[in-house]
């Protein structure tokens, strides 16, 4: 749809003379150092270009001068509200490159701390796209329980917010004592809290008028953009990488891939973008559910960590399914301990590059709605 | 489809297309002059139907070798994979773009030229990504120097401290 045709058919014809806006970098609604240069017409977007950047630190120039295990931190650092994912999968890349295996229960160790982290992530997006629209007090209740995972990862390894733990070959502590337990008492309190959120913020009627019908993306367009993630799965398609290719153990569970449905409205709406990760969060307790249930009790997790990380020669592309959409790490190795060249494909960096395809037509203040149903993170999409 | 049989698909309808195919890493290089059409009849082809771009990706082959950019395809239909490559010589790099067939490439092209300096022809707004836009240089580049001064600020390059 062109630009004006999107005006005619969401407001009729205006007429008036056209404005230049920037939003950010500094602004609370960008979620990070985001800046978009908008072209008003009156107050209907009739362009938009978001200008990135200004958290860039050249991750890929720094990978390349240090060896494999120190990029872990790094990775950390890219998306910082889902850093067990990015270890999971930069570390599973660089065990592919090497042809590594490594024990069981460090499989469901790391799946258990992938699944708490995309509860968490999607507690951060469902809380801050609650906020965007204007209601300040789901925030504080999804904040209230992602503590409680931060504190479970407290437990584990040390660290609240940027952990190193995924370590090529294992993970750097093995779960504590009684962590079963505790993770089991999480999931018991946290579900029912998963209602306490719907009946908050999904089907409250305010939230509904900002975000149902706002910001359709259409699903061919949405796969010819490369989108990934919930925003993917919010224009009804099936897919997700953890079952349609699936990666470490994920093929041993059993869960469904919530797609949107347009419920409130289209399908491919904010709402829908939005009541995919709350979905999502039900099914990663099913997972967790089942993951704790067969954790092997045995096992050193230090055990096949390797001495020496020198993967052979060659190059790989390894992706997985981030709380955000595919991540996927392109390897060089020329057979030395640093990687020869290293690129991370981020998902935010390819969703928000479909936020001017769809957000052109729409009022000034929807596009904060539609922003924060795709959930960015500028540490990834800057690196 | 397997590999061998989308390369043999491949040489079929572009007999001259392919510089080579590397059987173990599941890749095929493909000339720069060829890569538009090529790309085209993937995506459109209902054999191979490559819908979506993964990723695309810059790498320097080192100070003496050639510039390049790596595109991992992949259809959604058939699940199937391939990597392409296309590279360029140092001093004259281009590409034809493809943004316009996969919108994926769009971004991701103008990462490629921001951080190697591969111009890609055709692309709709070709600038800078993530660096300024008064930025000198590629940094990327395997003999890329960092500058001594950005805008009359000293560049530190004493690691004392924290190396």
């Amino acid at each position: 749809m062109t630009t004006s045709e999107a005006i005619r058919k969401n407001f009729g014809v205006v007429e008036a003379e056209e404005m230049v806006l920037n939003m950010g970098p500094q602004h609370p609604s960008t979620h990070g150092v985001l800046r978009l240069k908008i072209r008003t017409d009156g107050e209907i977007i009739s362009h938009i270009e978001p200008h990135i950047g200004y958290l860039h630190r050249c991750f890929e120039k720094h990978c390349e001068n240090l060896t494999y295990p120190q990029v872990i931190p790094y990775t950390d650092r890219c998306d910082y509200l889902a850093s067990m994912n990015n270890n999971h999968i930069y570390v599973l890349a660089v065990e592919k490159l090497m042809g590594l295996e490594v024990p069981e229960r460090v499989e469901y160790i790391r799946v258990i701390m992938a699944e708490l982290q995309r509860i968490a992530s999607h507690l951060m997006a469902v809380g801050a796209h609650g906020l965007d629209t204007g209601g300040i007090t789901p925030i504080t209740y999804t904040f209230r329980d992602r503590e409680r995972i931060l504190d479970l990862f407290e437990y584990t390894c040390g660290a609240r917010l940027l952990y190193n733990y995924i370590w090529i070959g294992g993970v750097s502590h093995d779960l504590p004592p009684d962590f079963v337990q505790y993770a089991t008492e999480f999931l018991d309190y946290f579900e029912p809290k998963i209602v306490e959120y719907n009946r908050l913020l999904t089907y409250n009627k305010i939230f509904i008028e900002r975000s149902a019908d706002v910001g359709v993306l259409p699903a061919d367009v949405a796969v010819n953009y490369g989108a990934s993630g919930p925003v993917l799965r919010g224009s009804g398609i099936d897919w997700d990488l953890r079952r349609n290719d699936p990666y470490s153990i994920y093929d041993r569970f059993e869960f469904d891939i919530p797609i949107g449905t347009g419920e409130m409205g289209t399908v491919g709406d904010s709402w829908d973008r939005y009541f995919v990760r709350v979905r999502e969060m039900e099914e990663s307790v099913k997972i967790l559910r089942q993951a704790l249930a067969r954790l092997p009790k045995d096992g050193d997790v230090h055990a096949a960590i390797p001495k020496k990380v020198r993967p052979p020669e060659g190059a790989i592309y390894f992706r997985g399914e981030n709380p955000r959409g595919e991540l996927g790490f392109y390897i060089i190795s020329d057979g030395s301990p640093k990687p020869y060249r290293l690129k991370m494909r981020s998902p935010a960096f390819v969703n928000l590059s479909v936020f001017s395809e769809i957000a052109t037509g729409w009022m000034l203040a929807d596009i904060i709605s539609i922003l924060g149903s795709l959930d960015i993170v500028l540490g990834e999409i800057d690196r | 489809m397997e590999f061998p049989e989308i390369v043999k698909q491949i040489e079929a309808a572009f007999p001259e297309a392919a510089v080579s195919v590397d059987d173990t890493a599941g890749c095929i290089l493909i000339a720069s002059e060829n890569w538009l059409a090529v790309a085209e009849y993937l995506k459109t082809d209902p054999g191979t139907a490559f819908d979506a771009l993964m990723c695309l990706t810059g790498y320097d082959r080192g100070p003496e070798g050639v510039l390049g950019a790596a595109y991992n395809l992949y259809s959604m239909e058939h699940a199937h994979k391939l990597e392409v490559r296309i590279e360029t010589p140092r001093d004259d790099s281009t590409i034809p773009s493809v943004a316009h067939i996969w919108r994926t490439a769009d971004w991701h092209e103008r990462e490629v030229y921001d951080m190697f300096g591969i111009t890609f022809d055709g692309h709709p707004d070709l600038r800078r990504m993530l660096l300024p836009d008064d930025w000198e240089g590629h940094p990327l580049r395997k003999d890329y120097q960092i500058p001594d001064f950005f805008h009359g600020i000293p560049v530190p390059k004493d690691k004392r401290g924290w190396e």
